[in-house]
């Protein structure tokens, strides 16, 4: 039998012996933040919406052409050349009109640039993007905090009106929007402002019920603290997490929304443009143009492709299961 | 049981009744006159009015809407522009639209579910993978990229399936509608059930259930699939309303004669048919209310206890 003798064991000093370096402790948010960072399928997202931003924020500024630009030559006749329904040309190698121009995604039957016209359009989706987070961050959560920690009559109308509202069905509020408003930007904005926030209340509403009977709670109020400050002060910052996972899904949902109504015609209308405007013009030429509605519709499947792969990793960073760890 | 259908019921009547109030009201009391002005002499426009009871108080006009509504008929129930009337032109949409909605229904829930029952019995095999992948593409490409493709390759390129809807062949013209408009039912069904089922037969009854010898079907049919479906009858109701959206991209696409069709005419065209758009948002409000009403209720039926719930509270 083997006697552990004492040069066995070395002596720490008391620099070293809070420190765990099995388990470190780590903060909750430097947590999530490795957690995300490791997650390929997050990582891949976050590059793809990276690139999509990038294109949508650069490229119209350094393009030759505007989005609302026809570009035309002047003919030996005097008379203008418009350059109509060119496929993807670089300059020098085609052989038409406009061989020492570039069309890296052609043109469209009017004859304006559609790599222009696509990051243009790709720009209006990620405003309509900010917009959804806006929307979700500000009306959504106020309204399930405050319905969920006062609790009673209060809760009760709120969220009665929550039903209410909910069971309108999103087109026929889009329609009752139209009489009303232009069509355009305004009115995706308008339509998204009017139904987007109904998830993220209720999500909002139940992480509230759930915090308000903790202890810390009845500390603060015990300390004084009003309504208002214990439900944004000291509710909010806890419950951020399912409400960025709610946020992120929520993102897509609204560019697909942008998408859907311009493509029926009642959202951006011409000369201005998104994707969803795009992807109707190339569907109405899809049989002679086919590559005119390539562009439009990866822009648009990236994105909700990036948009989701991210949701889905904050989802996991935030409340790991065991499974993933 | 009975309680809880009555309230739902009630609850139901009651937010279609204020519906149709506010969306009236607004309709009504919206700037603007629904006679041109420039072509009608202030006499006309008064006669006008007085025929389509445009004169009496709001309130009024609303419960003479309602009980020609009631009487099965909207309104005056015509066009504003061509004075055509509403509602056969509706219901013969509606049929159209109806038909293709259920079969991309029942198409899309059986699909889905077969997958993601074959799914959760691979679990972490190449054909796990495969569904996985399936149901990403289909919650991220939204359904019109795949119906233009679809169109384009299989009825364009390849002319095999007719390029539009026509209702003398309607169960052939009607195959690539139906699919294309199930694709989002078909991913958000399948990862649904793979992972309900996946939880719940790792749960101590099923193991139970297998260690008494259950196995393979019988296991999955008695055990597993009761209470792994309750959350997938959840995830379709919202998805029988989202297919609401998606036909009206499906009938343009597909030059189906829908009810979605109809709205975004009455809303896009030149001018606003507000007949048209009264009488689309009540059947369309209708639709999606009596939708969660029969979800609500199944999911009642599937679940003892949330009737309990109900009768409690």
């Amino acid at each position: 039998m083997y006697n552990p003798q004492p040069s066995d064991f070395e002596f720490l000093g008391a620099r070293d012996i809070d420190v765990d370096k099995n388990f470190a402790s780590q903060g909750y948010w430097k947590g999530v933040a490795i957690h995300f960072l490791r997650n390929r399928f997050a990582m891949t997202g976050v590059i793809l919406v990276g690139v999509i931003m990038a294109f949508a924020i650069l490229a119209p500024l350094v393009s030759t052409y505007s989005y609302q630009e026809i570009v035309s030559i002047t003919g030996a006749d005097g008379k203008a050349i418009v350059a109509k329904s060119l496929s993807p040309q670089l300059a020098g190698g085609a052989d038409n009109l406009f061989s020492d121009r570039t069309f890296l995604f052609g043109t469209d039957d009017l004859g304006r640039d559609l790599w222009t016209r696509t990051w243009q359009g790709a720009r209006v989706s990620l405003i309509i993007a900010f917009v959804a987070i806006f929307i979700d961050m500000l009306i959504g959560t106020s309204y399930g905090l405050i319905s969920g920690y006062f609790g009673g009559a209060v809760d009760h109308i709120m969220q009665r009106f929550v039903e209410i509202a909910g069971s309108i069905p999103t087109l026929v509020i889009i329609s009752v929007l139209a009489i009303f408003m232009d069509k355009g930007l305004g009115l995706v904005i308008a339509s998204l402002l009017v139904t987007e926030w109904i998830g993220m209340s209720k999500i909002a509403r139940a992480e509230c019920l759930k915090l308000k009977e903790r202890e810390y709670v009845l500390a603060s109020r015990t300390l004084g603290a009003g309504d208002f400050h214990i439900i944004f002060k000291q509710i909010l910052p806890n419950t951020i997490g399912p409400i960025i996972t709610q946020v992120m899904f929520s993102i897509p949902v609204a560019i697909f929304t942008e998408a859907f109504l311009s493509f029926v015609g009642v959202g951006i209308v011409l000369p201005q443009c998104s994707i969803g405007s795009l992807i109707e013009a190339g569907f109405n030429n899809i049989t002679i143009l086919p590559y005119q509605i390539l562009p439009p519709i990866s822009v648009l499947a990236i994105l909700m492709l990036g948009f989701n792969l991210i949701g889905d990793g904050f989802r996991e960073a935030l409340a790991p299961k065991l499974e993933d760890m | 049981m009975g309680k809880y259908v009555a309230k739902r019921v009630l609850m139901s009547a009651l937010t279609l009744f204020l519906i149709v109030f506010v969306l009236f009201v607004l309709i009504r009391i919206m700037p603007g006159d629904p006679f041109p002005v420039e072509r009608m002499t202030a006499e006309m426009i008064a006669q006008k009015r007085l025929e389509l009871g445009l004169d009496k108080p709001i309130l009024v006009q609303f419960f003479d809407y309602m009980s020609m509504l009631m009487s099965g008929s909207f309104g005056n129930g015509t066009s504003l522009y061509n004075g055509a009337p509403i509602k056969p032109i509706l219901l013969a949409c509606l049929e159209n639209s109806f038909k293709i909605g259920v079969l991309a229904i029942a198409f899309g829930t059986t699909v889905g579910l077969t997958i993601g029952i074959i799914a959760a019995l691979n679990r972490g095999t190449v054909i796990d993978g495969f569904c996985t992948l399936l149901s990403i593409l289909g919650v991220c490409i939204p359904s019109y990229v795949f119906m233009i493709f679809l169109q384009y390759f299989f009825a364009y390129q390849i002319p095999f399936f007719p390029y539009f809807f026509d209702p003398s062949r309607f169960l052939f013209s009607s195959i690539m509608p139906s699919m294309s408009l199930s694709l989002l039912t078909i991913s958000t069904v399948a990862r649904f059930t793979r992972n309900e089922l996946i939880e719940v037969m790792n749960s101590d009854y099923v193991k139970l259930a297998e260690s008494k010898g259950l196995c393979g079907f019988e296991l999955i049919r008695r055990h597993v699939l009761r209470n792994a479906l309750i959350p997938v009858v959840t995830v379709i109701a919202p998805l029988v309303v989202d297919l609401l959206t998606g036909a009206m991209v499906m009938e343009k696409i597909y030059g189906v004669n829908g009810v979605g069709k109809l709205m975004v005419d009455a809303i896009a065209g030149e001018g606003i048919d507000y007949n048209y758009v009264l009488a689309l948002s009540i059947v369309f409000s209708s639709l999606y209310i009596g939708i969660m009403l029969v979800l609500d209720i199944l999911y009642g039926i599937i679940d003892p206890r949330i009737r309990l719930a109900a009768k409690e509270a």
